[in-house]
């Protein structure tokens, strides 16, 4: 499959200005063929997927408000599908990143990440998400959400426009949708420790 | 003022400098508390910041008092001292409770110990973090404090140093804020009711609340460290990621700061436009709060209602200033560039279409029983207890303290309009909702006033390509949305300030939530939260 031929229904692919990072992708993909049962199943799938994205709400600060401007009535990215804001990292498939990850944040957002059921996604919202941004002379500002967690759509702007923020969503629903299902990430296989190995884990507190 | 000059006879020690309206006091160490003590007993009850400073050779710190009598006057009682690996200063926590918090702040970014105070934890950083960052001689090399990458326990706050200092040396005593036997909750850090990253401890007793212990830090930028790097065009473009929803008024505090300093002659239509955006983001502001704090005891209607009417204002701040949240407006000596031509046009449309708007408002919910019912009753705050706190604006308001600075000390077109700060007398959580709703009435009053009479001429002053603040202390206070704003900057003469403080309102706000939530339920903590309606990356900075 090309690029050109992924369709999603709210936006024309002429309308899509990036489509390098995607074409690599999907080439990478698509290397060594697809079975087209699998393929076929996958389609369904993703098409699915690709509407009904559940965000967490994530804010913490500027880019919130027009996170919450693209909630309301005027962007409503209900529209999409994407309107379930979760507040459970459990239920949620994307964390919407919206405002700077400083030291003292970096690992609630680690830990928000790795709460989340796989197959996930991360949209880096802003400047200071994609570099520091404004901050980027500050001691105490990560320079960058990637650093920590790997991020799927960069989304520029102090703070973007709600539009812009449509636009990187539907980069994410095309990309969601030339995935295959079967092959990404499943889940950590959790493993049922004793209290001894918990104990150790722990670096022996308890002793 | 006759009243200070007696005040300070019975201070032989003090050295006091008067300069239109600001007092400078400059005090010995170990007479600070009595310094402090002998001011407060004498109607100035009003602590509003607590400024650190690093003077490279000694470190001091400036307190900065006013009186809720004759609130125009301005005292900064200073002290310092040499010593750098240990430096301490009396504790002023018994004399206000907005203290608690400053002195902390101080400890966070300066090292300086208060004594007596019992909690001295860090307040914005890990309490892992090495160095005090604003220090002239920190080392800022990321090795030093690395970015930590693991998911952690949020356990590191237990410990609370308190500091008592010895004749020779000093010794920490470690005891928690909580006992073990308490039930204590973590509400937040990523929590959608805490408006922002927030974290609260809360000590429960079944469903009533026992105490409250605020973190803060999950959005420090170190923005008052990065000023100093900066010049001085380039912090105006800080401050408006300071308190976002009230960026165009914090803006304008710097901006008027500076402008003083170059005593430079600001055209009558920039001061004009910059009061009718002013109160456009407190309009937008306002609406986004109400919307919350309804949003906050489940009405989401209201919320989008709120946001609907917050889009008319974007849409004509789009238009004149290019950007939808963050205007960045203004600049120093006028606005960027000037009104766009459809301006006044849409800001005369919008002016009835709000009223009619606010109409319905207080149909929708503020007479709606189910509201009332858990508005009414709950999260009283008294004016005592506000003027302790500090907490001004709409909050100190309700509660019945006049401290509108746009009336106390008018700046840019305020002196021009005519308007009434708004006043309540109880301070409880409705005083204080509806509170919000009559300053939009009052704002939109201003703009009325304004919009057809802006005057015709320059939109800027000429200002040199490289501005240097001559040498001093230069102080504005602003009213934004929350509350009083205050910027203090200390210059050497240098393009770049040699020390930027900011006032935060939202910090003492988040103080009142201390003080009014034992007793109340863990529902309606969220509620009084809202109703405080603090901004919590203007806390952090």
């Amino acid at each position: 499959m090309e690029v050109g031929k992924i369709k999603i229904k709210n936006m024309k692919n002429e309308d899509f200005k990036d489509n390098e990072y995607l074409e690599k992708y999907v080439e990478e993909l698509r290397a060594n063929g697809v079975n087209i049962v699998v393929a076929k199943l996958n389609d369904l799938i993703n098409w699915g997927r690709s509407n009904s994205v559940w965000p967490l709400t994530f804010g913490t600060s500027c880019c919130a408000i027009e996170f919450m401007s693209l909630g309301a009535a005027r962007y409503d990215f209900a529209r999409f599908g994407w309107e379930v804001t979760r507040n459970s990292p459990r239920q949620a498939d994307v964390i919407f990143c919206c405002g700077t990850i400083v030291h003292k944040m970096a690992p609630v957002l680690k830990r928000l990440y790795d709460q989340m059921a796989e197959p996930k996604y991360v949209m880096a919202f802003g400047a200071c998400t994609i570099s520091g941004g404004p901050f980027k002379k500050s001691y105490h500002t990560v320079m960058g959400i990637d650093k920590i967690i790997p991020v799927d759509i960069y989304i520029p702007g102090c703070p973007p426009r709600p539009d812009a923020m449509i636009y990187g969503m539907m980069q994410l629903a095309r990309k969601i949708k030339i995935q295959e299902f079967f092959k990404l990430p499943k889940e950590p296989d959790i493993v049922e420790m004793n209290e001894n190995q918990i104990i150790e884990e722990k670096g022996g507190e308890n002793e | 003022m006759n009243n200070l000059d007696s005040i300070f006879s019975q201070l032989p020690f003090a050295e006091v400098v008067n300069k239109d309206n600001i007092v400078a006091v400059t005090v010995p160490k170990d007479k600070i508390y009595e310094t402090l003590n002998l001011l407060k007993n004498n109607n100035f009850d009003y602590l509003r910041d607590i400024v650190g400073m690093d003077y490279t050779n000694s470190l001091g710190v400036i307190y900065n008092l006013s009186s809720t009598q004759k609130p125009e006057y301005l005292l900064l009682v200073k002290t310092s001292i040499e010593d750098r690996e240990n430096p301490y200063f009396d504790s002023v926590i018994d004399l206000w409770d907005s203290a608690m918090l400053y002195e902390r702040e101080v400890h966070d970014f300066f090292g300086i110990t208060f004594k007596n105070n019992p909690d001295m934890r860090r307040l914005f950083l890990r309490q892992d973090w090495k160095g005090y960052p604003l220090r002239k001689d920190y080392d800022d090399n990321p090795n030093i404090n690395p970015v930590p990458l693991e998911n952690e326990d949020l356990d590191d706050m237990e410990q609370l140093p308190q500091i008592e200092v010895n004749q020779d040396k000093s010794f920490e005593e470690q005891h928690s804020v909580f006992q073990k036997e308490e039930y204590v909750v973590n509400f937040g850090p990523q929590h959608p009711a805490t408006h922002g990253v927030l974290h609260l401890r809360v000590s429960l007793d079944g469903e009533i609340i026992k105490k409250i212990d605020p973190n803060f830090g999950y959005i420090h930028r170190g923005i008052e460290k990065m000023s100093e790097c900066y010049t001085y065009p380039q912090i105006l473009h800080l401050t408006d990621r300071l308190d976002y929803l009230s960026g165009a008024i914090n803006r304008h505090a710097v901006c008027l700061a500076v402008e003083k300093g170059l005593e430079l002659e600001v055209p009558q239509r920039a001061h004009h436009i910059r009061t009718i955006i002013d109160e456009l983001t407190r309009v937008a502001s306002h609406l986004l709060g109400w919307g919350c704090m309804c949003m906050d005891m489940g009405a989401i209607t209201a919320f989008v209602y709120g946001m609907r009417d917050r889009e008319k204002i974007m849409d004509i701040f789009e238009e004149t200033c290019g950007g939808r949240l963050m205007a960045n407006y203004s600049v120093i000596g006028g606005v960027m560039a000037d009104i766009h031509p459809n301006f006044q046009k849409k800001v005369k449309e919008f002016i009835p279409y709000m009223r009619k708007m606010l109409k319905e408002h207080h149909i929708l919910f503020t007479g709606n029983p189910i509201a009332r019912g858990r508005m009414d009753g709950i999260g009283h705050l008294s004016r005592e207890q506000a003027i302790s706190i500090g907490a001004t604006g709409p909050v100190g308001r309700a509660s019945g303290w006049s401290n509108d600075t746009r009336k106390i000390q008018p700046y840019a077109a305020y002196d021009k309009v005519n308007f009434t700060e708004m006043l309540r007398k109880d301070g409880m959580t409705f005083d204080r909702y509806v509170i919000r709703l009559d300053e939009i009435e009052e704002s939109l009053k201003i703009i009325e006033q304004l919009v057809d009479n802006i005057p015709e001429g320059d939109f800027t002053a000429k200002t040199k390509a490289v501005i240097k603040l001559p040498e001093g202390e230069y102080f504005q206070r602003v009213e934004n949305a929350r509350g009083e704003f205050c910027v203090y900057i200390d210059s050497r003469g240098d393009k770049y300030p040699y020390r930027v403080k900011f006032r935060s309102p939202s910090l003492t706000l988040v103080n009142v939530l201390k003080h009014i939530t034992p007793g109340t339920k863990v529902a309606d903590l969220i509620m009084l939260g809202g109703s405080l309606d603090y901004v919590i990356p203007c806390i952090d900075r």
